[in-house]
C-alpha cells in the first residue's frame, strides 16, 4: 500500500435535496440529504486497475467525479502521489490535473461535434503547455491517432464521421495526450456493441502495459470488470461492501450482495435457467435502510444487521462490510457457476 | 401452424440519394408458446423487424416486399385502423424504457383499465378486477392499493412489470419485447426475464424478444435469430447456435463476450465495424471483417440454408471449424 498512486480515505459526498426554507417551515419538514458516497476507502497501486461495480445509484460514478475534481467532496481525503486534493476551493494544481485524465461513457456526447479530431486531441496538450508549438503538436496528434488504431488522416475529420468504437478511440487518444499516469474510465464500453467492446478493452490493456497507466474503472458489468481489473470494489448505496483482488471476488465472493450480483448475471452457458430469482430492488438512496443498507434483501440478516451498520473489516485477502461474515455465520463459498 | 410467419421481409427507406434497405429478406416463424430471440448489434435491423411486425415503422420507411402473417392472416397490408385493433388485442408490445412507455398523468389502474376495455367487452368493475389480477400476476405487492398510484411512485423494475401487465392484459397471442431489460439493473433484469418466461408459458403466447444481450437470449429464448447488417445470418435452437455457432460472425461475437472465470490475455475481437445500410458490400456483408473470407464471399451473397438444426448464411458453413 506504500506505493499507492491514489489513496482515498473516508470519502464522502452528500447532495442537499431539501425544499426551500420557507416550504420547510410551513410543512415543518427537515432537511433532506442524500449520501451519494458515504465513507469510501481504497488505494490503487501504481500501474494497477481498481474497478468499482454496483447498480445504478450506488455512487460509483460520483466517486469518479470526486477523484477528477469535477465535484467537491463533503468529507474525507483524496491523495494523488502524496498530494492532498480534497478541500481545495480552487481545485487541484494544474500539474496534478495533467497527470489524471478521464474517459467518459458516451462517445457521442463527449466529443465536440464542431471540432476536427486533430483539434479535439490537441486541445489538452495546448492548455497544459506540453506541446506549445503547433507543428510539433500536430505530429504528436498523428502519432496518438495511429497509436489508438486510427490513421493520421483521420485528424482532419469531424466526430460524426466515426462509429461509436472509433469515437471511443478518439476519447482515449485525447485522454492520453497529456501523458497522464492515472485514467478514470466511467463505463467506457457500455455504450458500445460487444464486438467493439472487446476492441476497446484490449486497447486499454495494451495502453496500460505500454505506458504504465493506473486505472480507476467504473462499470456495472462484472464480466467486463473480470477482464480488466487487479482489484474490485463492490458498492451498494454509497458504501463499499467488498474490496478484494479480482480473482478472489470471483472465486470466493463473501458479501451477500456480491454473491447476488454474480448469481444474477445472465449466463451464456444457459446454466441457470428457471432458477429462483432473488427478489427486491435497490432502495431509494434518500431513505436508505437503517443498519446494514443491504439487510432488506439479505437472506442472512438478523437483528444486529437491522440496527447497526457493519464496519469494513479485513477478511482474508478481502475487506468486507458484513456482520454475518465477521461473525463467521457466513463462510466463503465457491461460486456456483464458476468456470 | 406457426403463430407468426414473416416471409422475405424487406423494409426500405427512400431518400434523395436513392433508397436503402434497412432489413432484407428476413424470414422467421414463431410457434405458440415459443420465445424467439432476435439478437444483433445496433443497426443490425432487429428492432426494425419488430417494428414492421407491429406495424409501427417510422415513415418514410415501409415494407417494400415480403409478407407477415399472424395466425395465417396477412397483417402487413392492413389499413391503419384495422392494424390498431390488432395491436394490443392480438399483438402486445413491451419497449425498452418503462418510464416513457407509461402515461405519467394517469394512474397505473386507469391505464390498465383503459387498455382492457378497449379490447375486451368488460364493465369498468370487471376490468378493474382484471387489472388487479394482472398486477398480482406480474409480481406487484399489494396490487389493490398500488393500482391507484402513478408510474413515478414505482421503481424501474416495478414499472417494467406494469408495462408487461399492460402488454398482456388483453391476452394477445404474440408479444414483441424490444430490449425489455436493457434499462434495468442486473439483479432486476434477472427477475424480469424469469417473469417473461413464466407468463409466456402460462398464456401460451409467442414472444419475439429483441435484444443485444446474448446472456438474456441464453436464459430466455428457445430459438435465436442472429442479425447482421439487415439480414439473418444464423437461426436455430438457442443451445445449438450459442454453443456451436456455424457463422463466423456468431462465433466471433460469442468469443468476444467477456465472461466470469479464467480471463484470457487478449479478448478475441472482430476487427472493424458493421457497415452502415447505405454502404453494405455486394457480397456477404460480413466478408470485410471475416477471417475465413474467400473470393466467392465478396462476389456472391450467401443464402440462408440448413446445416443440421440451424440455418446459416455462409458459403463456408460446413468447412469452418466449430
Amino acid at each position: 500500500m506504500t506505493d499507492a498512486l491514489v489513496q482515498v480515505t473516508g470519502l464522502k459526498k452528500t447532495f442537499d435535496l431539501s425544499r426551500p426554507l420557507i416550504n420547510r417551515i410551513l410543512d415543518r419538514s427537515g432537511r433532506q440529504v442524500v449520501h451519494a458516497v458515504d465513507g469510501v476507502d481504497f488505494a490503487i497501486p501504481r500501474g494497477q486497475t481498481l474497478s468499482l461495480v454496483g447498480e445504478s445509484g450506488c455512487g460509483k460514478s460520483t466517486v469518479a467525479k470526486l477523484l477528477m475534481g469535477l465535484t467537491a467532496p463533503s468529507g474525507g481525503s483524496i491523495r494523488f502521489d502524496g498530494v492532498e486534493l480534497a478541500g481545495r476551493p480552487a481545485g487541484s494544481p494544474p500539474e496534478t490535473r495533467r497527470r489524471m485524465q478521464m474517459i467518459f461513457q458516451d462517445p457521442y456526447a463527449s466529443l465536440n461535434p464542431r471540432w476536427r479530431v486533430a483539434r479535439i486531441i490537441g486541445e489538452p496538450m495546448k492548455s497544459y503547455g506540453t506541446h506549445p508549438d503547433p507543428a510539433d503538436r500536430r505530429r504528436e496528434v498523428d502519432r496518438l491517432l495511429e497509436f489508438v488504431g486510427l490513421s493520421a488522416a483521420d485528424g482532419e475529420k469531424f466526430p460524426h464521421e466515426f462509429s461509436g468504437g472509433q469515437r471511443q478511440r478518439i476519447s482515449i487518444a485525447r485522454a492520453i495526450s497529456t501523458k497522464p499516469e492515472f485514467l478514470v474510465c466511467d463505463e467506457p464500453t457500455s455504450a458500445l456493441d460487444v464486438s467493439v467492446q472487446a476492441q476497446i478493452l484490449n486497447l486499454m490493456r495494451e495502453l496500460q502495459r505500454e505506458l504504465g497507466l493506473t486505472y480507476l474503472f467504473i462499470s456495472h458489468d462484472l464480466a467486463v470488470v473480470n477482464y480488466i481489473s487487479d482489484m474490485i470494489g463492490v458498492m451498494y448505496l454509497g458504501r463499499l461492501v467488498e474490496l478484494a483482488p479480482a480473482e478472489e471476488i470471483f472465486a470466493r465472493p463473501q458479501h451477500p450482495y456480491t454473491r447476488l450480483l454474480l448469481d444474477t448475471i445472465p449466463d451464456i452457458g444457459m446454466k441457470n435457467r428457471d432458477i429462483d430469482r432473488p427478489a427486491g430492488e435497490v432502495p431509494n438512496p434518500i431513505t436508505p435502510p437503517l443498519g446494514c443498507h443491504f439487510h432488506p434483501r439479505c437472506p442472512h440478516a438478523d437483528a444486529r444487521c437491522r440496527s447497526e451498520a457493519p464496519q469494513f473489516l479485513p477478511q482474508g485477502a478481502a475487506q468486507v462490510r458484513c456482520h454475518a461474515v465477521a461473525e463467521g455465520r457466513l463462510s466463503p463459498e465457491p461460486l456456483r457457476k464458476a468456470g | 401452424m406457426a403463430l407468426l410467419t414473416v416471409e422475405n421481409l424487406t423494409v426500405t427507406f427512400p431518400s434523395r440519394h436513392g433508397s436503402t434497405n434497412a432489413i432484407e429478406n428476413v424470414t422467421i416463424h414463431v410457434e405458440p408458446g415459443e420465445i424467439l430471440g432476435m439478437v444483433g448489434e445496433s443497426g443490425a435491423g432487429k428492432s426494425m423487424t419488430g417494428a414492421a411486425i407491429i406495424g409501427l415503422l417510422e415513415p418514410p420507411g415501409h415494407i417494400s416486399s415480403g409478407e407477415i402473417r399472424l395466425e395465417g392472416e396477412r397483417i402487413d397490408n392492413l389499413p391503419p385502423a384495422a392494424m390498431r385493433r390488432i395491436r394490443g388485442r392480438r399483438i402486445g408490445a413491451i419497449f425498452q424504457d418503462p418510464l416513457t412507455s407509461l402515461n405519467p398523468v394517469l394512474t397505473v389502474g386507469d391505464q390498465l383499465i383503459e387498455t382492457i376495455r378497449a379490447h375486451l367487452p368488460l364493465t369498468k368493475e370487471a376490468a378493474r378486477e382484471r387489472a388487479i389480477d394482472w398486477l398480482r400476476r406480474v409480481g406487484i405487492p399489494a396490487p389493490e392499493k398500488r393500482i391507484d398510484t402513478y408510474p413515478h411512485q414505482y421503481s424501474g423494475g416495478m414499472r417494467q412489470r406494469v408495462v408487461i401487465a399492460l402488454a398482456l392484459c388483453a391476452e394477445p397471442r404474440l408479444i414483441i419485447a424490444d430490449e425489455p431489460t436493457t434499462a434495468l439493473d442486473v439483479s432486476v433484469q434477472a427477475q424480469i426475464i424469469a417473469l417473461l418466461r413464466r407468463l409466456a408459458r402460462e398464456t401460451g403466447a409467442a414472444v419475439v424478444l429483441v435484444t443485444h444481450d446474448m446472456g438474456v437470449i441464453a436464459e430466455t429464448a428457445d430459438r435465436v435469430a442472429v442479425m447482421y447488417a439487415g439480414r439473418i445470418v444464423e437461426v436455430g435452437p438457442v443451445a445449438e447456435v450459442l454453443t456451436h455457432p456455424r457463422h463466423p460472425y456468431t462465433a466471433g461475437l460469442m468469443a468476444s463476450i467477456p465472461r466470469i472465470g479464467p480471463r484470457p490475455e487478449i479478448l478475441p475481437q472482430i476487427e472493424g465495424a458493421m457497415p452502415r445500410p447505405a454502404s453494405r458490400p455486394a457480397g456477404c456483408a460480413f466478408a470485410p471483417r471475416c477471417p475465413y473470407r474467400i473470393d466467392r464471399c465478396i462476389a456472391e451473397r450467401p443464402a440462408l440454408r440448413g446445416t443440421g438444426a440451424a440455418q446459416v448464411s455462409c458459403h463456408l458453413a460446413e468447412e469452418i471449424p466449430v
